[in-house]
């Protein structure tokens, strides 16, 4: 009999599975992956150089673009890092739409996650379902700041406006009118914070609809328990993060353990895995969304009791008003150096993490006195993931593959930066 | 959650002596100065001592300090002539590949790793400078943090720096075949080839950039009153 030789298969970029630009070389013995190699940087921009040649504040739109299912969370790594540097703190009313809008993206990833996840093991449904509750929430982000996804909301010092008072509403059309016009609209009578009220009130049951497709589902545990084992110890040596450190039975959560924004004024669990494989990750992250809309409800509530600035009264850092910039001097010349110049960051360095859904979203700043950053280092939490894709998928079939690069929860935006 | 850090500080000093330098407390971070030679040796200490126990490798990345504290635009030598223009200095990202610095410079590649303790909720920066003798060179980590493989993969990558011990240091960000390190300084921002799609040859073809480098706004620096209190009870504590 001649001699059986291991082959190598090429997965993605262009795979549907490969979420994104993912491209791994696998090296196969019959049906078993006995090497896997991914190759990233197919979406290499250079963020971190290009934010060195641009004053602080126009890279927080690069931020959205990191990982861009997770948008608000990268913004607010970064500008708690610029914060720490000038040494401010934005008001009590910015910290808790933070913590808010945080929660909000935390769902917003967790839903594109598990409708990916699910498409990628053949559960089509789940997908639509995802996308149909992601749109509300893209929603309240077009409300508060014009974009459905690449807000550039948070400022060092704030967030850049107020909540708004009201929502927009859907137009008439010949397919939508009448009693049915009313019905899509009877979220949309009050200010953004009713609305949210309503989703966070209407979302419950969706994950409960999510679980009674899912949780107990026989193909879906076939494809995900016991795949993918991670022990706590590999888990913390590999640089895990996040759902996929707490997935592995080590409960550590930023927003516990080094808390920031009003974290440490909400009342909230943190779920923990058992076994480290991938459905226990499955179960960690949907119950993170129960947990993420508690959270909400609870910042709602405050939010409404609680009117006052969201931005710090600091011309230095924060542009004063239209108004004031046209009728004060002073304020006008603020306004011009703040756009024109930036303001000048201390010498110093500074690191500040903020727990995104996916893990430790951090970033590194070195500042040198000037308006641009000397350098910064974008800790993603998928980077580290993904380079622990040989361990997990060794010695798995080619289809565990697919269920583990789902379980990563990984976005090329982030990795490749 | 301060007074932990006040006394790592004394930790890092009863334990490592003049292995670490330069121990810095600045906005409630610890910064190090470790030289390569100790690096592995440390790093493995502080992963394993029972006071430390940083199990997590959080972040590895390279810094370029070449321009530190540069600016492009004079403003301190303002007269009665008014402000530059602001095009003058050949700023970082201005120049061309031709350019670039050739003169080896001390201090001017660092290797920089943030540590986190799950057990003691805490953090601290280490800095390893990679001597410039042509070759840059510092011990990997990968047998201490498993996670350093790809950090330590990128860092050569971007930087250049070469990594002794590393099982597998291949690019990891940029193109199949590319060129240069391009997170130096002294790599023009524009970079040095663009590519396009040849309908003669059918196929993707690489040539020189074609773009001029342009800076719309330029770097500036400002001793700002506001900090000079913050920059003092800095330089007293370093």
């Amino acid at each position: 009999m001649s001699e059986i030789k291991n082959y190598t298969v090429n997965f993605g970029p262009q795979h549907p599975a490969a979420h994104g630009v993912l491209r791994l070389i696998l090296e196969m013995d019959g049906e078993v992956v006995v090497h896997a190699d991914p190759h990233v940087g197919l979406l290499h921009r250079g963020t971190e150089k290009l934010a060195e040649s641009k004053p602080f504040n126009h890279s927080i739109g690069y931020m959205d673009r990191l990982d861009y299912v997770s948008m608000m969370c990268n913004e607010h790594g970064y500008v708690k890092s610029i914060e720490k540097l000038l040494n401010i703190e934005a008001p009590v009313r910015a910290q808790y739409i933070r913590t808010m809008f945080d929660e909000i993206t935390r769902i917003l990833n967790h839903l594109m996650w598990i409708g990916t996840h699910g498409l990628d093991l053949g559960a089509m449904t789940l997908f639509l379902y995802a996308f149909r509750e992601r749109e509300y929430l893209m929603d309240c982000y077009e409300a508060v700041s014009g974009a459905r996804m690449h807000a550039t909301y948070y400022r060092p010092g704030g967030v850049y406006r107020d909540l708004p008072d009201y929502m927009p509403k859907h137009a008439e059309s010949k397919w939508t009118k009448g009693k049915k016009l009313k019905e899509v609209n009877s979220w949309r009578e009050g200010s953004l914070l009713d609305f949210i009220e309503h989703f966070t009130d209407y979302f419950p049951e969706r994950i409960a609809e999510y679980n009674t497709l899912l949780t107990d589902n026989r193909i879906w545990k076939q494809r995900t328990v016991n795949i993918g084992i991670v022990s706590p110890e590999r888990a913390l040596q590999l640089g895990f993060t996040g759902p996929m450190l707490r997935g592995s039975g080590v409960a550590w959560d930023l927003r516990k353990k080094q808390t920031y924004a009003a974290y440490d004024k909400m009342d909230f669990d943190v779920p923990v895995g058992v076994n480290g494989d991938s459905y226990d990750r499955y179960l960690v992250r949907m119950e993170e969304m129960v947990q993420s809309n508690k959270i909400i409800k609870q910042c709602v509530k405050w939010l409404k009791e609680n009117p006052g600035p969201v931005m710090l009264d600091d011309y230095k850092v924060a542009p004063p008003s239209r108004d004031t910039m046209k009728n004060d001097m002073e304020s006008m010349i603020h306004h011009f150096k703040l756009f024109t110049e930036g303001y000048t960051v201390p010498k110093g360095e500074a690191y500040a993490a903020v727990e995104a859904p996916k893990g430790e979203f951090g970033v590194y700043l070195v500042a040198d006195d000037s308006n641009k950053p000397f350098r910064m280092k974008v800790r993603a939490p998928g980077f580290a993931h993904l380079s622990a894709m040989n361990e997990m998928v060794k010695g798995s079939m080619l289809a565990d593959v697919v269920s583990v690069i789902g379980t990563m929860d990984i976005v090329f935006g982030e990795i490749d930066r | 959650m301060n007074n932990t850090k006040v006394s790592l500080e004394k930790k890092l000093k009863a334990q490592f002596g003049d292995l670490v330098t330069n121990v810095v407390n600045q906005h409630g971070e610890i910064t190090c100065e470790i030289a390569p030679e100790n690096w592995q040796q440390v790093c493995q200490q502080l992963r394993d001592d029972a006071q430390f126990s940083f199990e997590q490798l959080i972040d590895l990345c390279g810094i370029d300090y070449l321009t530190y504290g540069e600016a492009e635009w004079n403003t301190d030598g303002v007269s009665s002539s008014g402000f530059s223009r602001g095009i003058g200095n050949k700023g970082p990202g201005r120049f061309s590949w031709e350019e670039r610095e050739t003169e080896l410079m001390d201090k001017r590649f660092a290797v920089v790793v943030h540590l986190l303790s799950i057990e003691h909720n805490m953090r601290i920066r280490l800095k390893c400078f990679a001597p410039d003798t042509g070759v840059l060179s510092v011990p990997s980590l990968i047998k201490i943090w498993s996670v350093a493989d790809w950090f330590e993969r990128e860092a050569f990558d971007l930087f250049g720096i070469i990594f002794v011990g590393h099982p597998d240091l291949r690019r990891i960000l940029t193109d199949y075949g590319f060129i240069g390190h391009p997170f130096r300084k002294d790599f023009p921002l524009i970079g040095n080839v663009e590519v396009r799609y040849d309908e003669e040859k059918g196929r993707v073809v690489y040539e020189p950039v074609s773009i001029e480098p342009r800076v719309t706004i330029p770097k500036t620096i400002r001793k700002d009153a506001r900090y000079a209190e913050i920059q003092e009870q800095i330089e007293e504590e370093g």
